[in-house]
């Protein structure tokens, strides 16, 4: 398992991450916890349907997103890198309208290269392969970096997507954010194998195993597989080892399936202590300043969700767009009947 | 005719690729077979040689990978012509057609689309082994923001497929597997594309209209003839395409004698015939002069090639149901 950076906060070596770099990446993990905890508040009160927090996954997700250029690769997610597609360029208001009912203005804006989150687990796998693809037969340089989990790598879209990726040799990273938990399911019951990073072999790829609680050895690891796919070398599986400390999302009790003894030992790793500890070790972060960014991103948060709040909710019309880029004749007298009956009697 | 070559249909969806290739640099074709055998039926036969192995690719035996895979070659800017070896195997690639592909415009709200055809042969009567003939055309029905084309002739198999690559939306196309080489006919040459949601009567007949898409159209002017002896004038109405569906076409055919008879090669129950009925009854309730007939596949699993004569439609059962439908 590579492991750079440990939970006294001390690294390995010199650090493969910019101090800047590490600054930017901490404030994204505190704003990636702030959100969980706006979001599960808000669906207590009702306002927010199901949410599924990332906290305990924020290195996996941050490290290996912070290895990517927005303006040359994509992200393709799976329901729990909301951090990621934030720093790949979705705005913030665009994630609070995806939980807050509103899907119009959840929308991945034109120019931001990321696909919409995908609900149904593995999926997306092929259509990151695909795109990977293209941008090798467009010649268009960058790479295509796919978020998964360990349940996913049991579907039969897993297979298929890593035997053509490799086949192709696509210039695609395979994010396996083994969290530990499919629901209720552990990853022992999800596979006989000592490891999923192994199975890359069988697809004629390397394949890692990285400490996934540790920002700068997902960090360095996933650079090391995007160089690899730029230099045409194909793709890369990393399995990024972490632990889901919260619940599957919001209609979900851990309890009833995990004890609590695994979740506090669980807390000791957790992944933003220890980028803390490194960044104040280095003297680019202190208390004053984490008081000074959470208030900025409170802030943040506040203004996302009233702007969400403000928009006009979607009305009968939305369930018809962009069913077809043209609405076909059926589907036009449907609308029709639709908005006469959401009309006020 | 100079300009209206005699083509299979088969020669004529080979032709309609290469013409889109030729055009449209982003076109590409994949699937199993496709490119250095040129396919199973041989519809791809030369495409790699033109095109080379970038644009024609031989991918592994992975249904869910061709199509899902597509959808980000679409995203990625290609045009993809994916092919499923037949029909009957897309029950691996289903998730990826319907949930995926088609909804993808749905889920991004527009920001992407998938400009996807896939190409998969159909259709029973040629004695292939079990999934290879299997009709679950009306499946893909249920899977909103996908299309459903079904041509019958070699000049709506290159006009219809110009017309799907060229959609916006993914386009599921269907090829009639028996009649890939038994129907020669008329092609335009050059640029000719067939709308969606158009319907062709490719017979005239005042008495009784038979309904139908794909190989059964020919099922149908099979049954039409022999009616024909009897004094029985049946027009024939080809769909062409199931989704979008042609209503006014479907209506103005059936108003016409009131009388109709619906034949497909799926199963009867829940079979598209049922829409068919359900919406005639709805929109020509009053010109309708007897209860309309389904003449379809039964509903038992596809049999093997040496039975599937007692399972699938035939001119002798459209003749006698389209019979008691006039004689009702």
């Amino acid at each position: 398992m590579i492991e750079l950076l440990g939970i006294d906060g001390k690294v390995r070596g010199s650090s493969p991450m910019s101090l800047d770099k590490v600054v930017d990446a901490l404030r994204l993990m505190l704003l990636s916890r702030a959100v969980d905890d706006r979001l599960i508040k808000l669906q207590r009160m009702g306002r927010v349907g199901v949410y599924g927090p990332v906290h305990g996954q924020e290195a996996a997700v941050i490290g290996s997103a912070m290895a990517l250029d927005p303006q040359r690769d994509w992200i393709v997610p799976a329901s729990r890198e909301h951090p990621a597609m934030l720093r790949h360029g979705l705005p913030l208001k665009n994630m609070f309208a995806t939980y807050m009912g509103n899907f119009d203005a959840a929308a991945v804006p034109d120019g931001v290269r990321l696909l919409p989150r995908q609900q149904s687990i593995g999926a997306q796998l092929p259509h990151a392969v695909g795109l990977a693809w293209a941008l090798k037969l467009r010649r268009a340089g960058g790479v295509v970096a796919v978020y998964f989990g360990e349940g996913a790598s049991s579907e039969g879209d897993f297979h298929e997507a890593s035997n053509l990726a490799g086949v192709m040799r696509v210039p695609l990273v395979m994010l396996l954010i083994n969290n530990h938990y499919a629901i209720s399911t552990p990853v022992h019951r999800q596979t006989a194998a000592a490891e999923l990073a192994a199975r890359a072999e069988g697809y004629g790829f390397p394949g890692f195993v990285v400490d996934g609680n540790d920002l700068l050895a997902v960090y360095a690891t996933t650079v090391d597989a995007v160089n690899r796919a730029i230099a045409g070398d194909g793709p890369t599986l990393i399995e990024c080892r972490t632990y889901r400390m919260g619940f599957h999302n919001t209609s979900d009790n851990p309890k009833e399936y995990r004890d609590t003894a695994e979740v506090d030992e669980a807390e000791q790793r957790d992944p933003i202590e220890r980028v803390r500890r490194f960044a104040i070790r280095e003297g680019v972060w202190s208390a004053d300043q984490e008081a000074a960014a959470l208030n900025e991103i409170r802030s943040a948060i506040d203004t996302a969700q009233r702007q969400v709040e403000e928009l006009p909710r979607p009305g009968a019309a939305a369930i018809f767009e962009h069913v077809y880029e043209t609405l076909p004749p059926r589907l036009q007298q449907q609308r029709a009947e639709a908005l006469d009956d959401a009309r006020p009697s | 005719m100079i300009n209206q070559p005699e083509l299979s249909i088969l020669e004529a969806i080979r032709s309609a690729l290469m013409d889109e290739m030729s055009r449209d640099e982003r076109v590409m074709v994949l699937g199993m077979d496709v490119g250095q055998l040129g396919g199973v039926f041989r519809v791809t036969r030369g495409l790699m040689e033109r095109f080379g192995p970038e644009r024609v690719v031989d991918t592994p035996l992975a249904e869910g990978a061709i199509v899902g895979a597509s959808l980000g070659l679409a995203i990625g800017g290609m045009v993809p012509v994916a092919e499923v070896q037949f029909l009957g195997f897309t029950h691996q690639a289903f998730h990826q057609i319907g949930p995926q592909l088609a909804r993808y415009r749905f889920r991004s709200r527009g920001r992407f689309s998938a400009q996807v055809t896939i190409r998969a042969p159909f259709g029973g009567g040629t004695r292939t082994p079990e999934f290879h003939p299997d009709a679950i055309e009306a499946q893909f029905v249920q899977a909103p923001g996908l299309k459903i084309v079904c041509p019958a002739f070699p000049d709506d198999a290159k006009g219809l497929l110009l017309e799907a690559i060229r959609d916006p939306d993914p386009v599921l196309y269907l090829e009639p597997q028996r009649l890939y080489r038994s129907i020669r006919g008329p092609v335009p040459a050059g640029d000719h594309t067939v709308p969606f949601g158009s319907s062709r009567l490719v017979r005239e007949g005042k008495d009784v209209v038979l309904i139908a898409w794909s190989a059964a159209v020919h099922l149908c002017l099979a049954a039409a003839d022999q009616l024909a002896e009897e004094g029985v004038a049946a027009s024939v109405l080809d769909l062409r395409t199931l989704v979008p569906l042609d209503v006014a076409g479907l209506i103005a055919a059936v108003v016409e004698s009131g009388k109709a008879v619906v034949v497909h090669e799926a199963p009867v129950t829940g079979g598209f015939g049922a829409e068919i009925v359900a919406t005639i009854q709805q929109e020509a309730f009053g010109s309708l002069d007897a209860p309309i007939r389904r003449v379809a596949s039964r509903d038992t699993p596809y049999p093997p090639g040496s039975l599937e004569d007692y399972f699938l439609p035939s001119v002798r059962r459209i003749v006698a149901a389209t019979r008691a439908t006039v004689e009702y």
